[in-house]
C-alpha cells in the first residue's frame, strides 16, 4: 500500500471509533464529566477549604490536573481496550481489517488514534468543567497540550495491549478497576509527593502515573515534584515500549489468529 | 500485478496443528487456475474453514506455502491480501452499523477514498437487492440480506480471488437461485475466480468447473467436475407416471434399482447396461405411460457419501 492508501485505512479506523464515541456520548463523555462535578463539589467545598493552600494554589486549583489525567488515562484506556476485545471477541469484525492490507503499524496507529481522540476531549471536557469552580490559569498551553496527548497515547498503547490480551470482559475491567485507578489515586491526585516520607516517596516515583500528572500540573499551575524533562521522558519511553509490545503481538497475531 | 502469469491460488503441502492439538490439516494442495470456478467440499470438521482461514490471514498454517495469483502470503501478504475477497461462514460485521458504513469502511481498509467507495457501494447494494436498507442498521436485516451484504462487502475492492465460505447456507431457494445467477456473472462477465464451500452440492454441480473434497484434513479427491461425477457410471431420473406407481412395476424395475418416491413418481437409476430407452420401453409395454421424465441432479452428492462416508 503506498502512503496515500495508507492514510486512508488509518483515517478509517479513526473515523469508526470517533462516529462511535460521539454516538454513544452518554456513555464515553458524561461520566468523566459527571464524576469531576463531584470531585469539585466534595473537594471545593466540603474539604477545600479545611484543607488550604498548597503551593500557593488553592486545593481545588491543585487537585485539577489530577483529575484531568484520571479522566484521560481511565478513557483512553478503556475506550481501545473495548473497542478492540468487542471487535475481536464478539462480533469478530477486527477479521475485516486482518483480512485486508492494512499493515500492523496502521492498525495500532488506527486504534490508538480513536482513544487519543477520546482521551483529549474528554480530559477537555473535566478541565472546561473544573472552570465553573475554580480559576483555570494556563501557566504553559503547549506543555499542557502535550501531556494530554502523551498521556492519551500511552494509555491508548496500553489498552490495546489489553483488548489484544482479554480473553473475557472481565479481562478488560480488572486493568482499570484494580491497576490504573490505584495507580492514578497514588501518583500524586490528591497531594504532592514532596508530603510523602521517603519509602513513600520513592515508591511513588515508580508510578508512571505520577509523571503525567506532575507534567500537567505543571503545564496548568507551573508546579513540579521532578524536572518536566524526566516525566518526558519516562512516558515517551514507556510509548516506545508499548508500541513496540503492540506491533509484536499484531505482527505475529498472538491473540488474534489461531 | 501478476496478471495472467500465475493460477489465482496455489495451495502446497500446507500442515495445521492448533494449540490444543487437534490436526486440522494433514499436509493440503491444491491449485485454482485464473477465472475458475473451484467448489472445496466436506463434512463439518473436515478443514475447509480452517483452509480459507490459512488464505487470508487468520489462521496461521504449521507448515507449507501458498500463494495468491503468485504472491507468496509469507513474504508478500499485502499484495496477496489485495487481491482476495472473503464471504466468512459467519456474519461478522457490526450489526449497529448501516450496510453503506460497513461497505465503505472495508473499502478504506484496502485503501480506497470514501468518494469513490460510496458510489461502488451503492452499485453492489443494487445488484445484491439490498439497496433500499442501505442506511438501516445492519441487525435488521434479514439472515439472506446479511449474507449479501458481507457479499457485497467482498467485492467493494475489486478482489481478483473471491472466497466464498458457505454463503448461501440459511438462504431459501429463489434467493439462492438468484445469488447463483449474481455469481455466474462474476466469474463470466468479470472474471473473477472463485472458491465455493457448501453444503449444498447441488450447488456445487450446478456453479462450480472443478472441485476437491476434503475429508478429515487430507485432500480425498479432486478435479474436473465433470471427470469427479464421471466416476459414476450411473445417472439417476425421476419418472412420473400418468398412473399410480404400483408395487409390481417397482419390482418390474428392479434391475434400475427403482424407489417409488411418491404416488406417481418412481426414481431409476441407470448405467452402461441398462439405458433409459429400455426402462421407457418396459413401462410402456406393461401400461404405465410417461407423464414427464426428469434427471435428477444429485451425482455430486452421490460421489461425496461414497468417498466421505457421510
Amino acid at each position: 500500500m503506498n502512503a496515500k492508501k495508507l492514510w486512508i485505512s488509518f483515517m478509517t479506523i479513526v473515523r469508526k471509533d470517533v462516529l462511535r464515541i460521539f454516538k454513544i456520548w452518554p456513555q464515553t463523555f458524561l461520566p468523566s464529566v459527571v464524576t469531576s462535578v463531584l470531585y469539585f463539589l466534595v473537594f471545593g467545598t466540603v474539604l477545600g477549604e479545611q484543607i488550604g493552600d498548597v503551593d500557593g494554589f488553592s486545593y481545588l486549583q491543585f487537585v485539577v490536573p489530577g483529575l484531568v489525567m484520571l479522566a484521560v488515562v481511565t478513557n483512553s484506556f478503556s475506550d481501545v481496550a473495548t473497542v478492540f476485545f468487542v471487535s475481536k471477541f464478539f462480533s469478530r469484525n477486527i477479521d475485516e481489517i486482518l483480512v485486508s492490507p492494512t499493515p500492523p503499524s496502521v492498525i495500532i496507529a488506527g486504534f490508538v488514534g480513536g482513544g487519543i481522540v477520546r482521551g483529549v476531549l474528554v480530559g477537555a471536557l473535566v478541565l472546561l468543567v473544573s472552570a465553573f469552580f475554580v480559576p483555570i490559569s494556563f501557566a504553559y498551553p503547549s506543555v499542557v497540550l502535550l501531556f494530554l496527548v502523551l498521556s492519551s497515547l500511552v494509555f491508548s498503547l496500553a489498552g490495546l495491549v489489553n483488548g489484544i490480551y482479554a480473553k473475557s470482559f472481565d479481562g478488560i475491567s480488572i486493568v482499570p478497576t484494580f491497576v490504573l485507578t490505584p495507580l492514578v489515586y497514588l501518583g500524586g491526585v490528591f497531594f504532592s509527593i514532596e508530603a510523602l516520607p521517603g519509602f513513600w516517596r520513592d515508591l511513588a516515583a515508580a508510578n508512571p502515573i505520577f509523571y503525567l500528572i506532575n507534567g500537567f500540573r505543571y503545564g496548568l499551575l507551573g508546579l513540579s515534584d521532578v524536572p518536566i524533562a524526566t516525566s518526558i521522558a519516562v512516558l515517551v519511553g514507556l510509548a516506545a515500549a508499548l508500541i513496540a509490545a503492540n506491533w509484536y503481538f499484531i505482527r505475529t497475531g498472538l491473540g488474534l489468529r489461531q | 500485478m501478476n496478471e495472467g502469469k500465475h493460477p489465482a491460488l496455489v495451495v502446497e503441502h500446507v500442515k495445521k496443528t492448533y494449540a490444543s492439538g487437534k490436526e486440522a490439516l494433514k499436509e493440503v494442495s491444491l491449485v485454482i487456475p485464473e477465472g475458475d470456478f473451484f467448489a472445496f467440499l466436506g463434512p463439518n470438521g473436515a478443514g475447509k474453514t480452517t483452509i480459507i482461514g490459512i488464505v487470508t490471514g487468520i489462521v496461521d498454517k504449521s507448515a507449507g506455502t501458498v500463494r495468491v495469483f503468485g504472491y507468496d502470503i509469507d513474504r508478500e501478504p499485502e499484495k496477496a491480501k489485495a487481491c482476495i475477497g472473503v464471504v466468512p461462514q459467519e456474519i461478522n460485521f457490526n450489526i449497529f452499523e448501516t450496510p453503506l458504513d460497513i461497505i465503505v469502511n472495508q473499502a478504506g481498509y484496502y485503501g480506497i477514498s470514501r468518494k469513490e467507495a460510496i458510489p461502488r457501494a451503492e452499485s453492489l447494494l443494487r445488484s445484491l437487492g439490498i439497496f433500499d436498507k442501505k442506511d438501516q442498521e445492519s441487525r435488521a436485516l434479514s439472515g439472506g440480506m446479511k449474507r449479501r451484504l458481507m457479499i457485497a462487502r467482498a467485492l467493494i475492492h475489486k478482489p481478483r480471488l473471491l472466497i466464498l465460505d458457505e454463503p448461501t447456507a440459511g438462504v431459501d431457494v429463489d434467493l439462492r437461485r438468484s445469488m447463483w445467477d449474481f455469481l455466474r456473472s462474476l466469474t463470466e462477465k468479470e472474471g473473477i475466480t472463485i472458491l465455493l464451500t457448501t453444503h449444498y452440492l447441488e450447488e456445487a454441480e450446478q456453479l462450480c468447473k472443478h472441485v476437491a473434497i476434503i475429508h478429515q484434513g487430507s485432500i480425498i479427491e479432486s478435479g474436473s467436475m465433470k471427470d469427479i461425477l464421471g466416476k459414476i457410471n450411473t445417472d439417476s431420473f425421476l419418472i412420473t407416471l400418468r398412473s399410480q406407481v404400483t408395487p409390481e412395476i417397482v419390482e418390474a424395475l428392479a434391475a434400475y434399482r427403482a424407489k417409488k418416491i411418491d404416488e406417481k413418481t418412481i426414481e431409476i437409476e441407470t448405467d452402461d447396461g441398462r439405458g433409459l430407452n429400455d426402462a421407457i420401453l418396459l413401462l410402456n409395454g406393461r401400461g404405465f405411460p410417461i407423464g414427464d421424465i426428469r434427471n435428477k441432479s444429485g451425482r455430486l452428492e452421490e460421489v461425496f457419501v461414497r468417498l466421505t462416508g457421510k
